[in-house]
């Protein structure tokens, strides 16, 4: 949000007085697209900042808007940490009473959190109860809340628990069908109905009591003062409110959602519940299908490493468990190296080689082709791709741009200056991201790995980015070492998305970029806290700085337009393409797009999907599974948790299925 | 027919085994040690799970022969070690084979063993010792007999995981008494266990756990050093309520909730920290619910009892947590009843625990009633809980009767309860048969609880005086145990407190003047103070103690005489006191003061006493002497007015303490009149 500025955003002036003086030149060469896009790109910024902000108050606190106070903060991280699994898009949770749902009798103040009770308080039909904002999301698993009495007024006639929506709120809780209360002057329980029983002590001026409700077995208990006075409820419906109910004047409690810590341990309660549905899980019968489960597990793992292309990764896990890959080997490098030149930002190559290797594919999955093209634009602006990539290669100014570089490597460069950056500063790599994250690697697999030398190629893989480049350009055969290293990398992309295009890359060129995720953030990071960031900004220029470069871009463009413009005739409208395009786009309308609020497109991350859907399209033509079935799994698996919370198992909470990937 | 079948078959596999058996032991004493070794390693390989062949290897003396080769210096580690593990093996069977294994002086060898600088071999010693000293036919003090064991121990404690794990479970079960305490203190034990509480291993953790609890346990030294141990920075205190949180094993929040309970009784935590009243109190209740095992509820109960009983506010707390008094009512149900065959088993495991579980039940609610009468109103509530006390007293068990009876003593403090449930269900009935033939431990509760059945308000009084109770009570206090004596004297005190002359003329010929006078010179200041008190009530309304001081006058002033010369505390004397205020009152008694002048002059010495309690039981004395309307009140009074007793009453009659002031002003009056 920091570059968000008025100024900034308003760049139908730029043409004119832009403030960086330096892209002014260019900025002819692209006029004409701001014609067709400035209207539409000012109103959508426009509105939609607001509406972002207003999401933000809202839905993700995490990223702490100002207007936030403290004690909304806290009750937002509070209610995240002890109910992950509610969405709460669907389903909120309670913040507050509800100044809609209450009897008149019922006043409300500091934040709709304190009642206080203003009727004449002579009888029973003078009780007044209030709800809350919201029902308790069954997700929540284990629900609980607050209620501190502030003073028992005259007679401390008063009802804490639950109701369902619609209970007459001129009762105390508890008296009526779907109403559930604990009453303070005589320790009893009411479960929807007009006597109670026994259930725990009185309770008066200064205590807290806490009702709790699982919904897991749809069971309720409360607490007074942290002590917990046993189960109150069983068989509890769905949907309840918490709810207070006061009968006399000068009865006030204040309510804690979570705005402050609970006086009751709940989170060791829950701890409890979550230990138990993992063991339930763990322990879930599968009787004498014992064998049959080992072989779905290992045909799962090494079809998923098959999807992937982890060629040789998936024949030493078949040769281990003595399974059939299902794919030819070759194809699956095909796919591998597809793959890898998506992530490395050649979408140009990647959709040639696609076009080579499996004809007609992308002619019979338009949107597709579109996606890589409008993709290859975005990697264009980047830099990376070929297209652009061969101009700034032989581009003397590109070396200009690196004075300091010993080698300069344009196009790794334009990948990811900041590493290169520091690169320069210092020969051994000193952003310190890569040596520790290989070594990791290494031992995730450590039989796969043996002939890899763990200890030299994480050395040599970091000075490869950067004494290679320069001859790789031209560079043909690889010694027996960087064999050696190909193999290597085939188990390196695994864990860390490492595109090493040395190996099966009959091409000449050398990619090795890092395309680690934590690694770019981090990096950017570092770079912004650092004050690195002016200089690698400055650094980083459309298509490398190149002026070819970016006349094929522009070319480019005009022919994505064009291409556009055909599949709209040929299939009509197609929204998605149009907001493709339009983002693709509005990169070119900010002097830096990797800072701009469209820039996040140029983020390697957003490669991957793009690369996904090509490798699933290919798979599908080879009438193979498009997705890994251990990924549908995994998919059905968190669906599933998802119905379960819909459908009011409370026990989704506690099987997340995040809590066993690690 | 099966068994007529079976008979023989049986015999000939046993000779068969024995023969094989037989075969292992010789290879034992092959020449060549590479024979040997193989013979050892083949012979762990047979016995591993098979309890007959282990049988069968001791009665064919392997074991002398197994120690032999692991004592041999000229054998080699690995054979060694294989000895080792071949007798853990043996020891891992029947009680039988544990107690042939300690005969034949295992535990000494192994010991030596231990001063091997091979770590496999002091492991393989270690686990046999420990499978050694964790059965219950072992002598606990083997361990402690040879002083150089434990500091060794605490030694090998750095060596691996394994000498870890098998030394703190050695500790853990035969740490018995407070001296084991105090060695293993002494050595070092708790700075030594401390870090394996954060153990790599939960099986370290839990026995290191196990140890904390066996060494706090009654032991205030230990209990005020754990408060300061620091394991990693955090205190010990921390690492126990963490080992509380409800996702760990039922066996560790359980033993660190033991911890923290004993280090609550020695006075190192305070009973209102939030580690005793927000977890272990908590966790203890838990420990009591129906979804744990029976064991664990039995412990949870014990445990609880003991935590809450000196402190009324944990006791309140305890009693609304989770509807604890109803969940242990739970605690009676078992056997639970039968239906199917394949309960036959769960009855079986039912039966055993029932005596254990009915006790701790009673024991907890014993702790949790002593001192609220609401609580104790509340278990009376609880369903059928007095008749479970009734047929509890009866049982068979002993622990079960003590826990019945401690439960009913507690309640007994209730004064509704005396007058309502106790009356209803004749509890009165099974104590007195209880009281007939108990041991000591019982004893002391009955008998305690007979004290409050006694009082005056209780409707339980007529039936039991009726039942021949007298001669019990006065038995009692001829016990060699003091609390029995004061029991039985306390009992008589409140029977005689505004009885019928027959009953005290009962009280006073069963009991025996001279026997009643012996306990008049009792070593124990509580056996004094409730037969003086008993004396006090027996001498009181005028016919009563004039008919008393008629037939026993002469020994009762002696006595009274003998006290107030004697060093005694002031409740003694102000108690003496009162008794001759109470003489005093009598119309004839009167004159066993009136003329005794050396008595007389007591009396002034303790109206000028600087204690205000006995300055008033005196002044007391001398206005009952002095009081008008009675025959012969004028001499009285010119008597004591001739001792100067009327100066010293002018004088108190200024006195700061109003009661005293009064008093005085009153007996003042008695002249003026």
């Amino acid at each position: 949000m920091r570059k968000l500025l008025s100024s900034e955003l308003q760049f139908p002036h730029i043409t004119a007085n832009r403030p960086y003086s330096r892209c002014c030149p260019r900025m002819s060469h692209y006029c004409w697209f701001f014609q067709s896009l400035t209207l539409s790109l000012c109103k959508k910024l426009n509105t939609q900042n607001p509406k972002n902000m207003a999401e933000l108050g809202a839905g993700s606190p995490l990223l702490g808007d100002p207007a936030l106070n403290y004690q909304e903060h806290e009750l937002n991280e509070r209610l995240k940490r002890l109910y992950p699994a509610v969405n709460e898009e669907e389903t909120p949770l309670p913040r507050s009473w509800s100044p809609k749902d209450k009897y008149s009798y019922i006043g409300l103040s500091q934040n709709n959190l304190r009642v206080h009770y203003k009727g004449h308080g002579k009888n029973h039909k003078d009780a007044a109860s209030v709800r809350a904002t919201h029902p308790i999301p069954a997700a929540c698993g284990i629900y609980y809340f607050e209620v501190k009495i502030v003073s028992k007024g005259r007679d401390g006639y008063m009802g804490i628990g639950l109701s369902a929506q619609g209970v007459n709120m001129n009762r105390l809780p508890g008296w009526d069908k779907h109403s559930y209360g604990y009453h303070g002057d005589d320790g009893h329980s009411f479960c929807s109905s007009g006597t109670g029983q026994p259930y725990g002590p009185t309770f008066t001026t200064g205590d807290v009591i806490g009702c709790c409700v699982n919904l897991i077995n749809n069971t309720c208990f409360y607490t007074k003062n942290g002590h917990s006075l046993g189960v109150a409820f069983t068989d509890l419906p769905p949907n309840l409110y918490p709810t207070v109910g006061l009968q006399t004047p000068g009865e006030i409690v204040d309510a804690n959602f979570g705005q402050q810590p609970f006086v009751f341990d709940i989170e060791d309660y829950m701890s409890e519940w979550r230990a138990k549905i993992h063991s339930m899980i763990a322990r879930f019968p599968i009787g004498e299908r014992l064998g049959e489960w080992q072989a779905v597990l290992q045909n799962m793992v090494s079809s998923y490493l098959v999807h992937h292309g982890y060629c040789a990764t998936a024949t030493a896990f078949a040769r281990a468990t003595e399974t059939i890959i299902q794919e030819d080997p070759n194809s699956i490098k095909n796919r591998q190296r597809i793959q890898k030149l998506v992530l490395a930002g050649r979408v140009g190559e990647a959709i040639d080689a696609t076009q080579q290797l499996y004809p007609g594919l992308l002619e019979h999955n338009p949107n597709l082709l579109f996606m890589l093209k409008c993709r290859q634009f975005v990697e264009m602006v980047n830099g990376t791709d070929s297209e652009v990539r061969c101009f700034s290669v032989r581009s003397p100014k590109s070396q200009d741009s690196y004075p300091g570089s010993p080698s300069p490597s344009p196009r790794h460069g334009a990948n990811n200056p900041h590493l290169h950056s520091t690169g320069a500063d210092s020969p051994t790599c000193s952003n310190g991201v890569t040596p520790p994250n290989k070594t990791k690697t290494h031992s995730k697999y450590p039989s796969i790995s043996s002939a890899s030398s763990s200890s030299s190629s994480s050395p040599s893989s970091v000075n490869y980015s950067e004494s290679n480049s320069t001859d790789s350009t031209k560079s043909q055969p690889h010694s027996g070492t960087s064999n050696q290293e190909t193999s290597d990398s085939e188990m390196e992309i695994e864990a860390e998305h490492y595109s090493n295009g040395v190996a099966e890359n009959s091409s000449s060129r050398i990619m090795n970029g890092t395309y680690k995720h934590q690694e770019i953030l981090q990096v950017d990071d570092n770079s912004l806290g650092n004050g690195v960031a002016v200089e690698s900004c400055a650094s980083k220029q459309f298509c490398g700085g190149n002026q070819a470069a970016t006349e094929r871009m522009i070319q480019f463009g005009r022919e994505l337009q064009a291409l556009n413009e055909q599949l709209c005739r040929q299939y009509g409208k197609n929204t998605m393409h149009k907001k493709m395009l339009q983002d693709a786009f509005s990169l070119l309308a900010y002097s830096d797009p990797w800072d701009c609020p469209m820039g996040q497109q140029l983020d390697p991350m957003q490669r991957e999907s793009i690369c996904s859907a090509l490798n699933s399209a290919i798979l599908e033509s080879q009438n193979l599974p498009k997705q890994p079935p251990l990924m549908l799994a995994l998919g059905q698996a968190t669906e599933c948790v998802q119905l379960m919370a819909r459908v009011r198992s409370g026990s989704c909470s506690f099987a997340r299925v995040d809590n066993f990937l690690h | 027919m099966a068994c007529l079948l079976e008979g023989p078959l049986r015999i000939s596999v046993l000779s068969e085994v024995t023969a094989t058996s037989r075969h292992y032991v010789d290879r034992l004493f092959d020449p060549d040690p590479q024979k040997v070794l193989q013979g050892v390693i083949d012979m762990k390989n047979a016995v591993i799970g098979n309890n007959k062949q282990k049988a069968n290897l001791i009665v064919l003396g392997a074991v002398p022969r197994l120690l032999y080769l692991l004592q041999q210096s000229s054998s080699s580690d690995m054979l060694r070690t294989e000895c080792a593990v071949v007798l853990g093996s043996l020891a891992m069977g029947t009680e039988n084979n544990i107690k042939s294994l300690v005969d034949c002086h295992i535990i000494p060898a192994l010991l030596q063993g231990l001063l091997s600088p091979n770590v496999s071999f002091i492991e393989a010693c270690l686990r046999c010792l420990r499978t050694v000293f964790i059965s219950p036919v072992t002598p606990v003090q083997l361990l402690y007999s040879d002083l150089t064991v434990i500091p060794h121990f605490i030694c090998l404690l750095s060596q691996s995981l394994h000498t870890q794990e098998y030394i703190t479970q050695i500790f853990s079960h035969c740490c018995k008494t407070p001296d084991h305490q105090t060695v293993l203190f002494n050595h070092g034990a708790i700075q030594n266990i401390a870090p394996l509480l954060n153990s790599s291993s939960p099986k370290v953790r839990m026995q290191a756990l196990k140890c904390f609890s066996v060494l706090a346990y009654e032991n205030t030294q230990v209990s005020m050093t754990l408060v300061n141990v620091l394991v990693d920075g955090e205190p010990l205190t921390q690492v126990f309520v963490r080992m509380m949180q409800r996702d760990k094993p039922i066996e560790m929040q359980l033993t660190a909730a033991k911890c923290l309970t004993y280090m609550c009784r020695a006075g190192a935590i305070r009973t209102d920290d939030s580690s005793i009243v927000l977890k272990t109190l908590p966790c203890l209740v838990r420990m009591c619910s129906k979804d744990r095992l029976l064991e664990e509820r039995v412990e949870g109960a014990e445990t609880l009892a003991f935590l809450v009983e000196p402190d009324v506010d944990l006791q309140r707390i305890a009693s609304v947590t989770d509807h604890l008094l109803a969940m242990l009512a739970d605690y009676f149900k078992y056997p639970s009843s039968v239906s199917t065959i394949a309960d036959i088993k769960r009855l079986d495991h039912d039966l055993k625990h029932a005596h254990e579980l009915r006790q701790a039940a009673f024991r907890l609610y014993a702790s949790l009633g002593s001192n609220d009468e609401d609580i104790r109103k509340k278990i009376t509530e609880t369903e059928n809980m007095m008749d479970r006390i009734v047929s509890g007293l009866s049982e068979s068990s002993i622990k079960v009767r003590l826990a019945a009876v401690r439960c009913l003593h507690s309640l007994s403090r209730s004064v509704q309860q005396l007058r309502t449930s106790f009356h209803d269900h004749a509890v009165w009935k099974p104590l007195m048969k209880l009281l007939q033939n108990a041991p000591d431990e019982v004893l002391i509760m009955a008998s305690s609880t007979l004290c409050n059945l006694l009082l005056e308000f209780s409707p339980s009084k007529e039936p039991i005086l009726e039942s021949g109770v007298i001669e019990l009570l006065c038995s009692l206090t001829q016990s060699d145990s003091p609390a029995l004596r004061v029991n039985g004297i306390w009992a008589l005190m409140n029977m005689a407190f505004q009885a019928d002359q027959k009953v005290k003329m009962e009280i006073v010929r069963s009991l025996g003047t001279d026997h009643l006078f012996r306990l008049l010179s009792d070593p124990d200041p509580n056996v004094l103070m409730k037969t003086l008190g008993l004396l006090r009530n027996l001498l009181s309304t005028r016919p009563h103690i004039d008919q008393l001081m008629g037939s026993h006058g002469k020994q009762i002033m002696q006595a009274v005489t003998l006290i107030l010369e004697g060093e005694h505390s002031i409740e003694v004397k102000d108690q003496t006191l009162c008794i001759l205020a109470n003489i005093a009152d009598g119309n004839t008694a009167k004159e066993l003061i009136m003329t005794n002048d050396d008595m007389l002059q007591k009396i002034k010495y303790y109206m000028g006493h600087s204690h205000v309690k006995l300055q008033l039981a005196a002044t007391f004395c001398i206005s009952n002497l002095i009081w008008n309307e009675e025959d012969g009140s004028q001499e009285r009074q010119d008597k004591l007015r001739e001792m100067g007793f009327v100066d010293i009453l002018h004088k108190l009659s200024q006195a700061t303490d109003p009661n005293l002031c009064d008093r005085a002003k009153t007996a003042m009056q008695q002249y003026l009149a």
